[in-house]
């Protein structure tokens, strides 16, 4: 459902993102990897219409979509959770989630909102607390459960593990799991590669701005290339 | 996956609160500064008495600044309101008050109306006016150096001032509201245009409050303001937003200029001391707290009336001056800001 063809980007006339090529199709985890610095999240950006592409082809579901603004793309399906994360601090739980729904106007949102909280139920449970009251992995919670609300047919989550505790990550990766499970396609971008190639179907590696290696998840995970460069094996 | 359950666990402890300095509309009331503020108060109405040595005119004063209070309150909150979200700091806010005064004028000498029918016009006019001012002036200087900022907003009110004095002249005009007769509260004297000023300019802060918090549009504002890539990604268009703020900012002065015109002497200049006030205002009630601004335009008022009967003879933003240098030794994130 997305495609990246020969995609370059960069910033500032920088050249980042060398002919880059990748897939996520429907129901799909896809997981990017590759260390510090090796263009994942200018990848992302350049998917979501932060950045426009300078050369190559992006589509998403057949459609052309690179250099479109974001609000466009959020309106088609294609969710992007930054590393960031953004989130609205001084507003509640609930008021980000509904700010989550923005392009969905004509659908009611009480069904997205009952699904996040299913999901995250102790999102629920401070649904009038103000964000930035949230512990670090409640955070990355609230911020996959905003996308959510935008009913997105591909989720591209960068590093939503950052900073979590390798307890609160199990539980993320679990709901992104459960996400997939629910028909939503997640391109997953992850420093901690062990643990993204085992929940990934499909997962490609990164170097310096090009696509190095493409496979399975397991195939990956028992490449002795990708074990010696990122899984310190 | 090897094993599904049901919903992702909650973590059981909190991992440290993971606060952010994103401006805030407004605080939660805090209850202490609000005791230290209306104690501040009883001791200066204290010794006013002591300094006049009469209860009426005490009694005049507070009325009188409670009342040019509220009106104060309006105006500072849609300059605040742009600060926190457009984080412009916008010196012609004064003279967009100023163009209303003058939609008044003109209204009122040429169609006989009752000045405050004018806020039918003036609102809506003002509404498009900073929508068109920041859709095609200030837009191209959005993250642009503060100073760029500065400027171009300073030069509007120039270019505003001037174009005022080009239209109507130099000369004072004034406007009646008819049956402006003064009505006894609380042993004082209030005249009706000075209570309808109140009353309105309360009505319209309420609706703006309500607004931000409970509306749709209000709350993606208040979402810019927290964080503007977060909201590009949730897909606010927030350029819109930018420019529908900065027009409800504008409205603001604009209804302020219709609701004090029967209270002050209309010259093309007139909205530079409502500039200065408002500034002071906002920074009292900590920049981009809209609650602050309202409770920072009723102390400003009540200060500025209070201080004429400490400094006898002299300008009444005297005292307002030493508020406002206070403030900025003791308390520059403003009364109801947090400290940096
Ligand atoms: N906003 C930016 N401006 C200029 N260079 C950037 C910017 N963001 C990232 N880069 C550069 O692009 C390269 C790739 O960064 P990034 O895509 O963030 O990598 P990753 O997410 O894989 O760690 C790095 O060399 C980084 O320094
Ligand atoms: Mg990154």
């Amino acid at each position: 459902m997305l495609r990246l063809e020969s995609v370059c980007a960069g910033y500032h006339g920088l050249q980042i993102l060398h002919e880059v090529d990748l897939e996520v199709n429907e129901g799909e985890i896809v997981a990017l990897v590759g260390a510090n610095g090796a263009g994942k999240t200018t990848t992302l950006r350049a998917a979501s219409g932060v950045i426009s592409p300078t050369s190559g082809q992006i589509t998403f579901q057949g459609e052309p979509a690179g250099g479109l603004r974001t609000a466009g793309l959020v309106a088609r399906g294609l969710v992007h959770v930054p590393e960031e994360r953004a989130l609205f601090g001084p507003l509640t739980i609930e008021e980000n989630l509904r700010m989550g729904a923005w392009t969905q106007r004509k659908t009611p949102m009480s069904g997205a909102l009952a699904e996040v909280f299913e999901l995250f139920p102790v999102l629920a449970d401070r649904r009038r607390q103000t964000a930035e009251t949230l512990s670090g992995g409640q955070q990355q919670m609230l911020c996959i459960g905003r996308a959510l609300m935008a009913r997105p047919k591909l989720l591209m989550l960068d590093e939503p593990s950052t900073g979590l505790s390798p307890k609160l990550t199990w539980t993320v990766l679990e709901a992104i799991g459960m996400i997939r499970d629910r028909g939503v396609a997640v391109l997953l971008v992850e420093q901690n590669a062990g643990q993204a190639l085992r929940l990934a179907d499909r997962a490609y590696v990164m170097e310096s701005g090009s696509v190095v290696l493409g496979g399975t998840g397991a195939e990956l995970a028992d490449d002795d290339r990708v074990r010696a460069a990122y899984l310190g094996l | 996956m090897t094993e599904q359950i049901p919903s992702a666990t909650a973590p059981t402890v909190a991992e440290g609160e993971g606060h952010t300095s994103s401006p805030r509309l407004w605080a939660r009331v805090p209850w202490t500064r609000v005791a230290i503020g209306v104690g501040f108060f009883v001791v200066a109405i204290a010794l006013a008495y002591l300094r006049a040595g009469n209860g009426d005119v005490v009694r005049q004063a507070v009325l009188t600044g409670i009342l040019i209070g509220g009106v104060y309150g309006l105006v500072a909150m849609g300059l605040t309101l742009i600060f926190g979200v457009l984080d412009i700091v916008n010196f012609a806010h004064g003279a967009f008050l100023a163009v209303a005064l003058y939609i008044t004028v003109t209204m009122v000498s040429r169609l006989g109306v009752n000045p405050l029918v004018a806020l039918f016009v003036a609102v809506p006019v003002m509404f498009l006016l900073g929508a068109g001012v920041q859709r095609f002036v200030l837009a191209g200087a959005m993250g642009k150096p503060l100073e760029n900022q500065l400027l171009i907003t300073l030069g509007l009110a120039l270019l505003i001032d001037n174009v005022l004095l080009m239209s109507f002249g130099p000369n004072p005009q004034s406007v009646k509201l008819p049956g402006d007769t003064g009505v006894q509260i609380f042993g004082a004297v209030a005249t009706v245009s000075r209570l309808l000023a109140f009353g309105v300019a309360i009505v319209l802060a309420a609706l703006l409050y309500v607004l931000l918090q409970r509306t749709r549009l209000g709350t993606a504002i208040r979402a810019v303001a927290a964080n503007e890539a977060g909201a590009q990604l949730v897909g606010i268009d927030t350029r819109r937003i930018y420019m529908a703020t900065f027009a409800i900012g504008t409205a603001c002065a604009g209804a302020a200029g219709v609701l004090v015109a029967p209270l002050v002497t209309i010259e093309p200049t007139t909205g530079e001391l409502f500039n200065i006030i408002a500034f002071v205002v906002v920074v009292l009630g900590g920049m981009g707290n809209v609650i602050g601004a309202l409770v920072g335009g009723l102390i400003i008022g009540l200060t500025e009336q209070l201080g004429a009967l400490y400094f006898p003879g002299q300008s009444p933003l005297l005292s307002v001056f030493v508020v406002f240098v206070l403030v900025l030794f003791l308390r520059p994130q403003g009364l109801f800001g947090k400290a940096s």
